[in-house]
């Protein structure tokens, strides 16, 4: 870390403001989600990825052989993921399964999606975390009901770029019309819910075409295959650039100092700023950034700046008490403080929510007592109809509009102004039932 | 910020998580390279220190220079070590002459870290396994709970959105903290070679021969490498085309037998 020029002012000043690293591009992975309706190749395309790429050993590959014969069929790439027996014995992804490979370009982490709806929250576990999504539509079946709700959800949660696959184009004879149908139909039902697709890509994962390398057998097709697309894309933003976010995550009292540990979520902080905390308002001027090295190490000089991303503990001029769920910013770019919310969420519950229940809610590491105070819309997440206007509850897999309101005061920003600090989780009966994003404060703020 | 960067970062961001979150917590040091890359991030987290057990369950049937290198660092690191072994398999006369290296296993490691909890109380046990190890690790969480029997529900775990984890649940219960989940076997090498961790000496070729990963000596098999230095393992990586627990042989003594082992508690 001692050598990031971005962190550490002497080489800042020192240098011709080049960085002196090489481009993050070949050494950070991008995180892809595979989503789709449960028959629509999911497990058999990451297989088959994984094949090609090199990234399985020759005794996983006879494994999957030797269970397939015993099974009496044909070569299953699916198993290569779905490694559980019950996975295997009913074709079907029951959890997601992370796995990596690499390309001539950068490392990728891939996250394999359970399609079938009672999984739903697996899915979406897994989507929460990616930089990519890809959404797998079967060219045979067309579009599933899972495929329109997992595009809605993938659009909540957050995830910028989507890339969308009509799988098993073998099954249509490579045919054109049925790509463009499918395309024309599914990009109508993107566009009712603002979502842009990156690209559509025709493929035949158990054939590999279009995966790797362009398909002959779909001439028609002028664009890059599926890994090509990949390796074209950016890595993620960071989220460096907005303004500071600092939620602490304990404090620590070792030695005689107190230091305020916790992960910066977006912006940046130096030595001798001040900071002011939210919601208690009280204010800090940050003495040191606290980071451990081991005592023979060269990397014990002090730091003068950390950024969005570290796990990093200050130490502040004078001593003040604030605790946990805390978030510090500056003072001319401050978050929003408020009672009231307007937020979307998703419900993954199999108790309905109800008008008037009471739930946590944990943003960053703030957690505070809600009450759903209105349930203003409630949608089915597939077919988008409004279910109703005035319904007073919220079925598991839908997605609603509320008002909650905190029974404490919670720091926050609208997630298109900065996504960490923009959503959370609800926790109802001591489970993770619901995950949501802020639109805006519903009430008037609190005045700061 | 690069790979290890990130890496580093979310995974002290993890052991902070899980130290606010459980109030009985400790961490498991098999003296293995992953475990060990645990500590040291421990000590990152936390400003040098462990705050918290550093638990080894001993099967007795390790390599005499891993209970070298543990007396050692435990030492050098300051570490609160405790040892608990199944002392009641082995008056049953458990071992891998008589009987069956799953059985060992489930006995030795599975039971014994049982007994240790039954007489500890830990409510919080943070586990360094990987998701690229084995296709079962590969569905873990990283809050991932235990029953009493120390059953593993994978067919219901609970979502995990946003570094949001569900630490809260009835006392009989544990939580597993997988810190390391994301981490692959090569970003663990170059994380040793980056922050000059110290490895068993093990790991590194004598005769043509290497241990990848370190087990008990009975059924941990070396692979043929000349890898004799962290520059060499990190090249030997990129290339490599046995997977990584190809040496220990309750892997693949059965079908499905790493979900059999974890679904009963094995980590």
């Amino acid at each position: 870390m001692q050598d990031d020029p971005i962190s550490n002012q002497k080489t800042m000043t020192s240098s011709s403001g080049l960085p002196t690293t090489h481009d993050p591009r070949l050494t950070t992975s991008l995180r892809i989600v595979f989503v789709g309706h449960v028959d629509h190749g999911k497990s058999t395309l990451v297989g088959r990825l994984l094949a090609e790429t090199n990234s399985l050993t020759p005794q996983r590959i006879r494994n999957v052989e030797e269970i397939c014969k015993e099974k009496g069929m044909k070569f299953e790439y699916a198993f290569l993921l779905d490694a559980l027996e019950e996975e295997q014995d009913q074709g079907v992804t029951i959890d997601v399964s992370q796995v990596f490979f690499k390309s001539s370009k950068r490392p990728y982490s891939i996250i394999d999606a359970p399609g079938h709806k009672e999984f739903l929250k697996n899915m979406i576990s897994g989507a929460s975390t990616a930089d990519v999504a890809i959404l797998l539509i079967d060219a045979e079946e067309g579009l599933r009901e899972q495929s329109k709700r997992h595009a809605t959800l993938l659009s909540l949660l957050g995830v910028k770029t989507i890339l969308i696959v009509i799988n098993k184009m073998d099954l249509v004879d490579y045919k054109k019309e049925v790509f463009d149908a499918i395309r024309a139909e599914y990009e109508k039902h993107l566009a009712s819910i603002k979502v842009t697709p990156h690209a559509f890509i025709p493929l035949a994962a158990y054939y590999g075409e279009n995966l790797i390398k362009r398909s002959q057998k779909m001439s028609w097709y002028q664009g890059p295959s599926l890994l090509e697309t990949l390796d074209s894309l950016d890595p993620p933003a960071s989220s460096v650039d907005k303004p500071l976010r600092f939620p602490l995550q304990d404090v620590y009292k070792f030695d005689k100092q107190r230091i305020f540990a916790g992960r910066i979520e977006s912006g940046s902080l130096s030595v001798g700023e001040e900071l002011l905390f939210l919601p208690s308002k009280k204010t800090g001027v940050v003495k040191s950034i606290e980071k451990w090295h081991p005592p023979k190490s060269a990397g014990g000089q002090a730091r003068q700046k950390a950024s969005a991303g570290e796990s990093i503990g200050i130490v502040l001029e004078d001593q003040i008490f604030v605790e946990r769920g805390e978030v510090a910013c500056r003072p001319d770019t401050a978050a929003q403080v408020t009672n009231s919310l307007f937020v979307h969420i998703f419900w993954m519950g199999n108790l309905h929510l109800e008008k008037g229940a009471k739930c946590i809610l944990k943003l960053t590491t703030q957690e505070v007592e809600c009450v759903v105070e209105a349930i203003l819309k409630v949608i089915n997440s597939s077919t988008l109809d409004e279910i109703s206007k005035s319904s007073r509850s919220v079925a598991k897999n839908e997605v609603a509009e509320l008002i909650l309101v905190t029974k404490k005061p919670i720091v926050f920003d609208p997630f298109d102004a900065v996504t960490e600090t923009g959503r959370f989780v609800l926790v109802h009966d001591r489970q993770v039932r619901g995950g949501g994003i802020i639109l805006k404060a519903a009430e008037p703020m609190v005045a700061i | 910020m690069d790979q290890l960067d990130k890496l580093e970062n979310q995974s002290i961001f993890i052991l902070r998580e899980a130290y606010k979150k459980f109030d009985k917590l400790a961490m498991l040091w098999s003296m293995g390279k992953d475990s060990t890359v645990l500590i040291w991030l421990a000590r990152k987290a936390f400003f040098g220190r462990v705050p918290f057990p550093a638990v080894h369950i001993d099967t007795t049937f390790k390599f005499p220079e891993m209970y070298a290198y543990r007396e050692k660092y435990a030492k050098e690191w300051d570490l609160n070590l405790i040892v608990g072994t199944n002392q009641d398999a082995i008056r049953r006369g458990i071992n891998y002459q008589n009987n069956d290296p799953v059985t060992v296993c489930h006995e030795m490691k599975t039971v014994g870290l049982q007994q240790m909890l039954a007489k500890e109380k830990w409510n919080g046990l943070i586990v360094g396994i990987r998701r690229d190890e084995d296709g079962t690790r590969a569905k873990e969480k990283f809050f991932s709970p235990r029953n009493i029997d120390f059953e593993w529900d994978y067919k219901d775990q609970p979502p995990e959105l946003w570094n949001q984890f569900q630490s809260d649940y009835d006392k009989d219960t544990h939580v597993r903290i997988h810190p390391l989940l994301e981490w692959t076997e090569i970003d663990v090498w170059r994380y040793v070679q980056r922050e000059n961790i110290p490895v068993v000496d093990l790991y590194f070729a004598k005769n043509g021969k290497r241990y990848r990963t370190l087990g008990c000596m009975p059924i941990t098999k070396p692979v043929e490498s000349d890898a004799d230095t962290i520059e060499k393992i990190v090249e030997e990586l990129k290339n490599t085309k046995v997977s990584e627990r190809v040496g220990r042989e309750q892997d693949h003594s059965q079908r499905y037998a790493m979900q059999k082992l974890r679904a009963k508690g094995y980590m």
